[in-house]
């Protein structure tokens, strides 16, 4: 028995716990190190660092008025950075800022635990940037040591060893994972936000832009982020028809590319020469509005529309992964009925590129009218003029179309397209630039084509009066290889790839497409979460009313089903109303009384021996290491295991 | 009045025991729950990051809330485990003097193979910050002690106390009633020092008659009831011969009788017991041989530790009929 009745004064927090709590909201702040300005990550380091200090000086803290200052200048700093102190990144700034602050403070262990309620919440932070794989686990961590920091803040004495402030937290969380799950699936699920989000909540990702100028595609090739992934229901078409579609450009100011989208049509108009191929696009959040699918779209999906020039728009910007279902025909025949062609198709910037505009003048007075042979003497043009195709261009000068065909002649897609489309449009022909995507890397494990950033290209679409309007790739003219083999392929031999087109050795290739496909079915099944595959779940498994009152029910009786099941576990008795030593002393006493030397009521155990070895001389000894065994284990301390044991194997081997 | 229906309500609730006596077990029935204020901001909290995950469909926001919420609900049932199926036996009190705090001490028995953190005990249902604290191992025991003002002379009743925890997250707190039947002699407290022993010096020197000291070891008899538990030959106990007492002789001590008539008539009865209280203190210091006498009771001569005990215990007790 220890003598253990300490006073407690006011519930200071500890060494110890400080240094816990630091080093948990450290880490969990981390993963913002990259994304936040270099001082206040500095800032909060050094806030970190001090507050370790003067836990381990036992030094006071320091003033107030100290901090007030020091918090004010970091707001006035913040919002000079980004300009609000509202929004995404200024409010985690902030957030970061704010917490440093109350380090400095914590003075008690009830600090303490406001500080690891802040900490859960700076979790939840970090999956406005990132939500993957690695982002969970790492953060999971996280809120490991949070709720063990918590448990730490509870001790009224530091616990033995460490480990077991950390095993308990962790059986905790083990246990709260059917809860979990059963919360995840059946809470009820809405559409869309609950009020305005900060304009900036998805900023910074990656994607097609709604303009396109010399070096704009270029810079996406570099990233080797996912656009979006497709299961194709049937066969995946060849690489070079794997033409995905995206924002059309129609106008030019004689450098940029650049477009508003036009009319709603919503109507399928091409005629349908053979059977689409049917497929499933789910695209990463890129906060625009378009949707890709391949040349032609067949179908719309739901919440998206058709513009006049076959573009897929989303009502509202793509903030989140969305999926969809899609089918495209490949051979289509759009708009060749009348003239849709307004003077917007052939509309140039006066005053730009007068060395192109006359050779377009030329083509057309070359051959007439005719629009088709217009447009093979160009891409002819091309082909014969010994174009490169190039990664880095050569600067381009204001007449930049002028510099790219008669002085450079090299240059990415994006030049080819719009030099043609320019060509195009000074001899007559109507045309304007499609930018999306080609091609795209076939996964075999997970059976979906990953199209990557990288795989950015730009095209051209010229009209013609029988035909309607007809893609064009003039990059094609020059290097074929670009919509056969990818862009690796077409790069000139010795050109330096951007890191991702790097030939892999093959293993860490295969590594590479088995974690995407592990990310693709992360991202589809946990992250892909919404409103419309709950609802898909439940009616597959045979629930027909989803509504979120139903829904409530469910997940109320569930609540208290599981939570049952974790009480038996956890309140289950643990030996506790066991008696091992007494119930083996029974049994001896038992096997006396048979023997017949009862052990009377008032008798204790060193009395009740002394008779019995009276009785029985040849079993002395072994009544003697009962009787001792069991008096060691009722009074004294022991090694328990050891003498239970012992006194279970003597009282089953007694024979009196 | 709202008071009068609020503290009904709560002995209906919480069923004020009588005193038990022996072990009280802390059954899951005796065992009640509710947040702290922690725990409520701690909701706040999870609201909070429900909304959040909802307005930007951050689906591992949503993870981490329900994680969250889970916690919460299995906080509530570790909490509840830390404190139920404890055994709870009050120890013996040791007297002390009014204005010195009790010192109730109960023994926390863990009969089960869980370690129970931070047990605290308080008089009041909410802890006031200030409380004793202990942490019961598995298959063992700790004793957990509250000290308890005592202000009036006579016998003070631990009443109900209250067992609580907060463990392991610090979002709940649990607790339970005990009501032990345990209580501690508070001795009155004693008039200021310097009056004189009434008579000491007509009895010294002529008290040859009560020849035992505390000096010199003179011999062992066998025990008797009163004897100070000091003098007690424990070896020779040890030894399986039984309880002998061991015996001193010395300078002899005198004699004195404390008696209450012997006190102005005109003096307040607390007055007179805090008076003998004194004497009482002063002979035992000076190894005096002293009876007393109270108006229905009277403690015959003795000496030492024991005749100490018994007559402070009868001040404490004594009734005074105005």
């Amino acid at each position: 028995m220890t003598k253990s009745a300490t006073a407690v004064p006011a519930a200071a927090i500890s060494l110890r716990n400080t240094v816990w709590i630091t080093v948990t909201l450290a880490l969990i702040a981390a993963p913002h190190a990259e994304r936040l300005p270099l001082w206040l990550t500095g800032l909060a380091a050094a806030f970190c660092g001090w507050r370790l200090y003067i836990a381990r000086m036992r030094l006071g803290l320091p003033s107030r008025w100290l901090m007030v200052g020091i918090v004010g200048a970091g707001a006035l700093a913040i919002l000079l950075q980004y300009r609000t102190l509202f929004g995404r990144d200024a409010g985690v700034a902030l957030l970061v800022l704010m917490i440093s602050l109350k380090l400095m403070e914590t003075r008690t262990q009830r600090d303490g635990m406001v500080l690891a309620f802040i900490g859960y919440f700076l979790v939840i932070t970090n999956f406005f940037y990132s939500q993957s794989i690695p982002t969970a686990l790492y953060l999971l961590a996280c809120v490991w040591l949070i709720t063990a920091t918590m448990m730490g803040l509870q001790y009224r004495r530091p616990p033995a060893d460490t480990r077991s402030q950390l095993r308990t937290a962790a059986v905790m969380l083990v246990q709260c994972v059917p809860l979990m799950l059963a919360f995840f699936v059946l809470f009820p699920r809405v559409q869309g936000p609950l009020w305005g989000m900060p304009s900036d909540a998805f900023a910074g990702t990656t994607g097609m832009s709604d303009t396109m100028s010399p070096g704009t595609l270029n810079k996406l090739v570099y990233s080797e982020d996912v656009a979006f992934r497709a299961t194709f229901t049937g066969g995946v078409p060849p690489q070079n028809r794997l033409y995905w579609r995206g924002p059309v450009l129609m106008d030019f100011d004689g450098r940029t590319w650049s477009t508003t989208p036009r009319a709603v049509r919503n109507q399928i108009e091409h005629d349908r020469r053979a059977s689409p191929v049917r497929y499933t696009v789910t695209v990463e959040p890129h906060n625009r509005r378009w949707l890709f699918a391949l040349d032609m779209p067949g179908l719309i999906p739901p919440r998206a529309n058709l513009t006049i020039d076959q573009q897929l728009l989303s009502q509202t910007p793509i903030t989140s992964r969305l999926r969809y279902d899609m089918e495209s025909y490949l051979d289509y025949s759009v708009g060749a009925a009348g003239n849709p062609a307004p003077a917007r198709m052939l509309a140039l910037p006066r005053g730009f590129n007068p060395q192109t505009r006359e050779l377009g003048l030329q083509l057309r007075e070359q051959h007439g009218g005719d629009n088709e042979a217009i447009m093979s003497a160009a891409l002819n043009l091309l082909r014969e003029q010994k174009f490169v195709y190039t990664l880095e261009p050569p600067l381009l000068g204001a007449h930049a179309v002028d510099d790219f065909l008669f002085r450079t002649r090299a240059g990415f897609c994006e030049h080819f397209a719009s030099a043609f489309v320019v060509l195009m449009r000074s001899a007559g022909v109507p045309s304007r630039v499609v930018t999306g995507y080609l091609g795209g890397e076939y996964n075999t494990l997970g059976e979906y084509l990953i199209v990557r950033q990288s795989d950015a290209h730009a095209w051209a679409e010229v009209w013609l009066p029988n035909r309607g309007w007809v893609r064009v790739d003039p990059t094609n003219s020059v290097s074929p290889a670009r919509a056969e083999g990818g862009l690796a392929a077409a790069l000139p031999e010795g050109a330096v790839l951007p890191r991702g087109l790097l030939p892999a050795t093959p293993l860490f290739h295969q590594l590479q497409l088995t974690l995407d496909s592990l990310a693709n079915a992360w991202n589809q099944t946990v992250l892909g979460y919404n409103f419309e595959t709950q609802r898909a779940l439940l009616t597959r498994a045979g629930l027909d009313d989803t509504s979120w009152r139903n829904l409530a029910i469910i997940l109320i009786a569930a609540t208290g089903v599981i939570t049952l099941l974790i009480a038996l576990i956890t309140l289950r008795s643990r030996t506790g109303n066991r008696d091992y030593a007494l119930e083996a002393y029974r049994q001896f006493c038992e096997k006396a009384a048979r023997a017949g030397i009862a052990r009377r009521e008032t008798e204790g155990p060193l009395d009740f021996a002394k008779r019995l070895a009276a009785a029985r001389p040849a079993q002395a000894s072994a009544i003697d290491a009962i009787t001792q065994r069991y008096v060691a284990l009722r009074y004294k301390k022991y090694n328990k295991n050891k003498y239970l044991k012992q006194l279970r194997m003597h009282v089953r081997q007694l024979a009196l | 009045m709202l008071a009068t229906l609020k503290a009904h309500l709560t002995d209906w609730l919480y069923q004020p025991r009588k005193p038990e006596a022996g072990t009280i077990v802390l059954s899951q029935r005796r065992v009640y729950i509710l947040p702290t204020q922690h725990g409520l901001i701690f909701g706040v909290v999870l609201v909070m990051m429900l909304l959040g995950s909802i307005n930007y469909g951050l689906s591992l926001g949503f993870v981490l809330t329900f994680l969250l919420v889970a916690l919460a609900l299995n906080g509530m049932l570790y909490t509840f485990r830390n404190l139920a199926r404890l055994h709870v036996s009050a120890l013996r009190v040791a007297p002390v003097f009014v204005g010195e705090p009790a010192l109730f001490s109960l023994n926390l028995a863990n009969p089960g193979d869980l370690t129970r953190h931070a047990i605290g005990i308080s008089r009041e249902r909410r802890p006031q910050g200030d409380e004793n604290y202990c942490d019961v191992p598995s298959n063992a025991a700790t004793h957990l002690s509250i000290a308890i003002p005592t202000q009036r002379r006579g016998r003070l009743r631990a009443g109900r106390l209250t067992l609580f925890t907060r463990f392991p997250l610090g979002l709940y707190h649990a607790w339970s009633y005990v009501h032990p039947d345990a209580s501690c002699i508070v001795y009155p407290r004693p008039a200021p020092a310097g009056l004189p022993l009434p008579q000491a010096d007509a009895a010294a020197g002529s008290g040859a008659s009560y020849g035992a000291g505390q000096n010199d070891f003179a011999g062992l008899r066998t025990y008797h009831a009163g004897d100070p538990p000091r003098h007690i030959a424990w070896k020779a106990a040890a030894r399986g011969q039984g309880l002998l007492t061991k015996q001193f002789s010395g300078e002899a001590a005198s004699e004195v009788w404390l008696a209450w008539d012997q006190l102005p008539p005109r003096m307040d009865a607390e007055e007179k017991i805090a008076r003998l209280t004194r004497w009482v203190l002063d002979a035992h210091a000076q190894r005096l041989a002293y009876g007393l006498r109270l108006p229905r009771l009277e403690i015959p001569m003795a000496g030492g530790e024991a005749q100490r005990e018994r007559c402070l215990e009868a001040l404490a007790l004594c009734e005074i009929s105005a």
